[in-house]
């Protein structure tokens, strides 16, 4: 591993994709139209909705686990794909995914994320797409959700890891 | 075929097209599924500091920035041209559930009597968007993942630490909607 390895376990996951080569910022692009498709797909199947996200715990609808539930096998079929063929990007960088190291952060974070996620009826990736789906008042939701990241990176030494 | 675009997509469409996005990061660019880290970008290129969690080359990351902005239009583009016109089917247990704890609105996405900039002064809205979004940007990071980059990503990899996340991450939106979410909107 090169030296910022170091930096990434010191830091949480932030440098895992960080490459080697430098490219221009329009090779950044087709994240866009990716993004774009994902945004879609989580207005069109109302995976935004908040009456879904409740559904989902009151265990009153399948649809919402059927998402993920899918989402996770196809995903899960093609991770081992691309590991089993040692496949490479198209820009011809090897494919590496780096392991999820534990910390009891991912007990008591993912309490706290799963309160938040209850009450305001998304993750991170929905609020993106609520914003843009025309209900503004998220603005106020993702704001919040930036300075509680900045809190924790504030207080990170302090909190139980 | 607009009929059909136009009509709520069922979960299997949306699980494989979520899905598939996993591959299609590592194969564009060795890039990792994970949102929740744009909000660590955004406050590394945004709020000067010299807290150590913040202080990285975040411009390398900015692939990660073009997704999420990508998300939102994507949203917009749904929204205005795609959108379904008829009201949202909720399921009648959880409608009736919350109609008995005062929520009016069930037309929309999501309820206006609790999610709009009106209601955004009363206390239940000033929780629900302005705790509520507090707890999940605060929660996300410490667990270092949310949704995708933890449930879709990391258990595709078959990581254990991702699997631990996700039991907790239901486990907090289960508590919080059974015994928090009836008193919350009770306010």
């Amino acid at each position: 591993m090169t030296k910022h390895s170091d930096q990434m376990v010191e830091t949480g996951t932030a440098c895992v994709n960080e490459s080697a080569v430098v490219k221009p910022w329009y090779s950044n692009l087709k994240y866009l139209v990716v993004g774009m498709i994902f945004g879609i797909v989580f207005v069109k199947a109302e995976i935004i909705s908040w009456f879904r996200i409740q559904e989902m715990f009151r265990f009153e609808s399948f649809h919402m686990y059927g998402v993920i539930g899918t989402a996770v096998v196809v995903g899960m079929i093609s991770v081992q794909i691309i590991k089993a063929r040692k496949a490479k990007s198209i820009e011809g960088e090897a494919i590496v995914i780096h392991d999820k190291e534990f910390s009891k952060g991912q007990i008591y974070g993912g309490l706290i994320f799963g309160l938040g996620w209850a009450i305001t009826g998304a993750c991170p990736g929905p609020l993106f797409a609520q914003i843009g789906a025309g209900f503004t008042v998220v603005i106020v939701t993702f704001l919040s959700a930036v300075l509680g990241t900045w809190v924790y990176g504030k207080y990170r030494d302090k909190l139980p890891h | 075929m607009i009929d059909w675009i136009v009509q709520p997509w069922p979960w299997y469409v949306a699980g494989i097209f979520i899905g598939l996005t996993v591959p299609a990061l590592l194969l564009l660019g060795n890039k990792t599924f994970g949102i929740s880290s744009s909000l660590r970008h955004i406050c590394a290129a945004c709020i000067p500091t010299k807290i150590p969690f913040f202080n990285y080359d975040w411009k390398k990351e900015s692939w990660n920035l073009y997704f999420v902005v990508g998300t939102l239009i994507g949203g917009f583009v749904a929204a205005q041209f795609l959108s379904n016109p008829d009201d949202m089917v909720i399921a009648d247990a959880t409608r009736a559930h919350l109609q008995q704890h005062g929520v009016i609105d069930f037309a929309g996405m999501l309820p206006s009597d609790i999610f709009s900039w009106d209601a955004l002064l009363s206390v239940r809205g000033f929780i629900f968007t302005v705790v509520g979004g507090f707890l999940v940007g605060f929660g996300t990071r410490y667990a270092g993942g949310c949704t995708s980059g933890h449930a879709i990503m990391g258990l595709s990899n078959l990581q254990w630490p991702s699997l631990v996340a996700t039991c907790c991450f239901m486990l907090g939106g289960i508590l919080m909607t059974w015994f928090g979410i009836p008193f919350l909107l009770s306010l």
